[in-house]
């Protein structure tokens, strides 16, 4: 894994988008886009947030260290240690459990080849446990970078899977196709429009 | 005023109270642990749990919940004792219950808490959680797995002291609290959280597993490591003091220390003076009093009395101070000085070298203008007041003087006496903001007066005060800044040269030119010894310092903590500090050596015991005769025109850590500015 970086500054790009989220709040709270700068320093740095990362994001925003250290370490979102270039983040809350989760973990430590809170050791996936996404009515379920799985087998774990070694990108979304999170018989009410 | 009930006894409360003060009010004790009057309200602890109707059916917080007209709140009741219950519990459950090995033991928040309030047993059987200790530094001594997560070490970090080092980290039962990383608590008020600290997961490094405090006599006295006159409580077990923790006054400290009064405590027990010294053939050997006074008087004999000279230190007793211009009348010279860094006051307008608005006052002032000061070092705790103030807005600060970080933003002028003119003639826009303040207040450090030019910069400062209304009716916001607990009480008892006598510098230029040829220094330990020449110096004082050093004969005083003492504060407050315990070996208390030496020269001072040195002192200056009480001053003309030179104001104080006897001698301190100081990070191999 890689160390610590010394230093970390926005890319140019990253740097005007930085800048557009700082503007959206009045002056004087700026310390309001500490949560959507910090999620940018993580997508430029390859999913994980370097303590060089945090310190630019409280110099940006004019906040002592230690109070954007705080934001970093309470939202499981961000990650404070180097992951894989691909983290599944598999939800085993009681609905997803109800509905089988542990079919879908096992098949994903099977078909990944290591546990959860592991990454493999060529760096491309990590595994993580995680609590309630809120997709729960797509139970089980898991996540992928900013894009849902739903409504999950073991089967479409392992094609899944199968398809981010192959360097594809699988489609997010439900895995039996329902839309706008209807029963799994099909919609039952408003059926006469179209949505 | 909203009128609730309490347990059935209907109150008045002010508006805007919160349940909690509304209890405390009927003189029901709430419990808590996050809930400080002093810090924002957190509301995380949960043990001030009260019944509260109308409102949900459940336990209310009170710390956080405001009072509402016609409230009915019960404080005892079966459901509020539940709570309770429960919420000690679960505190309990991840605390590790190590009272016996704890420092905190005895003086506990938990402890007592659980006692009163809790279960009586525990049902929790599953693993306590463990924590790993951080680093915050050489003062204060972690023990994470303790710490219930009350974050008022956090809010007083933040808000009071103005250094925002200390967080929270993580989340739910994996939240911890931390310094950011790899860095350990910088501010002057540290020692603070200590106290704050409900249980013992911050406890002072110096006194660790040292004592337990019932086993401490405590002691209720004053600071005086600086001129802000703290009011302290001294732990001291046989002779020797364990702790220095503070005390409540709302007027002078409220309730916080700085770390110098607080930790300096250990120096008390190093490089102590506890017999008499006599110089012989180049060396200081132990002597008895007898042959200390004989030397003394035999010097005294061989010259005129004007070639005898006194120096005042910066922590002499007021009771010393007045025996000493007593004994120099006695023995005839005009040449005595209390202001052993040169300051130019003058001791004929009181009002020159007070801190006029007073230490409260400061709460009530809507500008500032700093000049030649860093409150932060000279007087932590004030300068604590003035960031409370500057948080509450509408309160500009400008600073004239060395550019540096007071834990508020001040804007800064200038570094020297010419920003001072160009306030003055309205040439700074800081002008503007003076001119627009209703209660404007000018903060001078007694370094800017202790320049050649002082008497035209204090001169030029008090015509700025009296330009833009800084002294008006009701008001006085001009305020010198002093550090030396003994100056004001100095000052008032009038420790200036008398008619044609000499001042510091030229009591030193005669020590050199041998025109003086007897110095008699109290404690005064600041001045360059190089330069008393070929003089006979007599040191009288507690520690082996600079002062000791150069004696011809040492007199062994009484530090701080050893006797009954007058001490007036740089607000002008007359206060007294207690003895903890007597003096060390032969030491006596340092009225009363004086007192003895006017015997042995046979013109015996007219005081035989404090009572009637008090007496005498409250004739010389009615001041000392009110005893913590201030007595304002008149405003007057003071200071002299002249021109001043274009050198900056200095920061006189180096090192927080170590600006007197005391400090210099505790090892404590000097971890601290190795740790800490202006050059921290290096090693003895540097330089």
């Amino acid at each position: 894994m890689s160390a610590e970086p010394q230093t970390f500054a926005f890319s140019a790009e990253n740097k005007a988008k930085a800048d557009a989220i700082i503007a959206k709040y009045p002056a004087g709270r700026q310390r309001s886009a500490v949560i959507p700068l910090l999620d940018l320093a993580q997508r430029q740095n390859g999913g994980w947030l370097p303590r060089a990362a945090i310190a630019h994001v409280a110099e940006m925003l004019e906040l002592a260290e230690i109070r954007v250290w705080e934001v970093a370490t309470f939202y499981t979102m961000f990650n404070l240690e180097p992951v894989g270039r691909t983290c599944i983040e598999v939800c085993t809350t009681t609905p997803c459990w109800l509905r089988g989760s542990d079919a879908i973990v096992a098949a994903l430590e099977d078909e990944v080849g290591v546990h959860l809170g592991e990454t493999t050791s060529d760096g491309a996936i990590t595994l993580r446990e995680v609590e309630c996404l809120g997709a729960c009515v797509h139970a089980p379920m898991f996540q992928i970078g900013d894009d849902y799985f739903e409504d999950l087998t073991a089967e479409d774990v392992r094609a899944i899977v199968a398809d981010i070694k192959a360097g594809r990108s699988p489609k997010p979304g439900s895995r039996i196709g329902r839309p706008g999170a209807a029963p799994a018989s099909g919609p039952k009410v408003l059926t006469g429009k179209k949505a | 005023m909203p009128k609730v009930t309490v347990d059935g006894v209907e109150i008045e409360v002010a508006p805007g109270s919160t349940v909690l003060q509304a209890c405390e009010q009927a003189g029901k004790e709430i419990p808590r642990f996050c809930y400080h009057d002093r810090l924002s309200i957190a509301g995380n602890c949960r043990m001030c749990l009260v019944e509260v109707s109308p409102g949900p059916p459940k336990p209310q917080a009170s710390c956080a919940l405001p009072v509402a007209e016609g409230q009915q709140i019960k404080t005892d009741s079966p459901m509020v004792k539940k709570a309770r219950r429960g919420v000690m519990e679960m505190l309990l459950i991840n605390h590790p219950l190590d009272c016996p090995i704890c420092d905190q033991g005895g003086e506990c928040d938990l402890q007592d808490q659980a006692l009163f309030y809790g279960f009586d047993r525990s049902r929790f059987q599953e693993n306590k959680r463990a924590v790993k200790d951080k680093d915050f530094g050489p003062l204060i001594k972690t023990q994470m797995t303790r710490c219930i997560h009350c974050t008022r070490c956090v809010r007083f970090a933040t808000e009071v002291a103005g250094v925002e080092e200390l967080g929270a980290i993580g989340r739910g039962e994996n939240m911890e609290i931390t310094t950011t990383i790899g860095q350990m608590v910088t501010s002057e008020l540290s020692g603070n959280i200590i106290d704050l600290c409900p249980v013992g997961a911050l406890t002072s490094k110096p006194f660790a597993f040292t004592a337990r405090p019932w086993e401490l006599r405590k002691t209720e006295s004053v600071d005086v490591l600086d001129a802000v006159g703290s009011n302290i409580r001294i732990d001291a077990r046989g002779s020797e003091v364990m702790r220095v923790l503070p005390r409540l006054n709302e007027a002078v400290n409220e309730e916080w220390l700085s770390d110098k009064s607080r930790f300096a405590c250990d120096g008390l027990k190093r490089q102590r003076l506890d017999r008499p010294y006599v110089r012989e053939n180049g060396r200081l050997r132990e002597a008895d009093w007898d042959e200390a006074f004989a030397a003394i008087a035999a010097k005294l004999k061989t010259m005129p009395a004007t070639s005898v000279a006194a120096i005042a230190g910066d922590l002499a007793d007021c009771e010393s101070m007045l025996a000493l211009k007593d004994l120099m009348a006695a023995v005839g010279s005009p040449n005595i000085d209390c202001r052993q860094d040169g300051a130019k006051l003058d001791a004929g307008a009181r009002a020159s070298y007070l801190f006029n608005a007073t230490i409260a006052g400061i709460d009530d002032a809507d500008a500032l203008l700093i000049i030649g000061s860093n409150p932060r070092t000279e007087a932590a705790v004030l300068n604590a007041r003035i960031r409370r103030r500057w948080l509450k807005g509408k309160f500009s600060v400008g600073a004239i003087g060395e550019n540096v970080d007071l834990t508020y933003r001040a804007k800064h002028l200038g570094a020297g006496p010419r920003t001072l003119s160009d306030v003055l003639e309205g040439r700074d826009d800081f002008a503007r903001v003076l001119e627009a303040a209703e209660r404007p207040m000018i903060i001078i450090g007694s370094g800017a007066v202790a320049r050649d030019d002082g008497a035209a910069v204090l001169a030029t400062a008090r015509a700025v005060a009296e330009k833009y209304g800084v002294v008006k009716d009701g008001w006085n916001g001009f305020c010198l800044l002093q550090r030396a607990a003994s100056r004001v009480g100095g000052l008032d008892l009038g420790l200036v040269p008398g008619q044609g006598g000499r001042d510091v510098a030229r009591i030193l230029a005669g020590a050199a030119s041998g025109e003086i040829g007897l110095v008699w220094l109290l404690g005064a330990d600041e001045i360059d010894m190089n330069r008393l020449g070929s003089a006979f110096v007599v040191y009288q004082g507690h520690h082996g310092d600079a002062g000791a050093h150069r004696a011809d004969v040492v007199l062994p005083g009484a530090a701080y903590t050893e006797k009954s003492g007058t001490y007036v504060n740089t607000e002008g407050r007359v206060q007294r500090a207690n003895a903890a315990h007597f003096p060390l070996g032969e030491a006596k208390e340092d009225w009363a050596i004086l007192r003895a030496m006017s015997g042995v020269i046979g013109k015996p001072l007219a005081y035989d015991n404090l009572a009637q040195l008090r007496a005498r002192m409250a004739q010389a200056n009615p001041v000392f005769g009110r005893v913590d009480a201030i007595t304002p001053a008149t405003w007057g003309p003071f200071g002299a025109a002249g021109a001043m030179s274009d050198a900056p104001f200095a920061n006189l104080v180096a090192n927080f850590y170590m600006t007197d006897p005391i400090s210099r001698a505790s090892v404590t301190m000097a971890r601290c500015t190795e740790l800490l100081g202006p050059n921290k990070g290096a090693t003895g191999t540097h330089g």
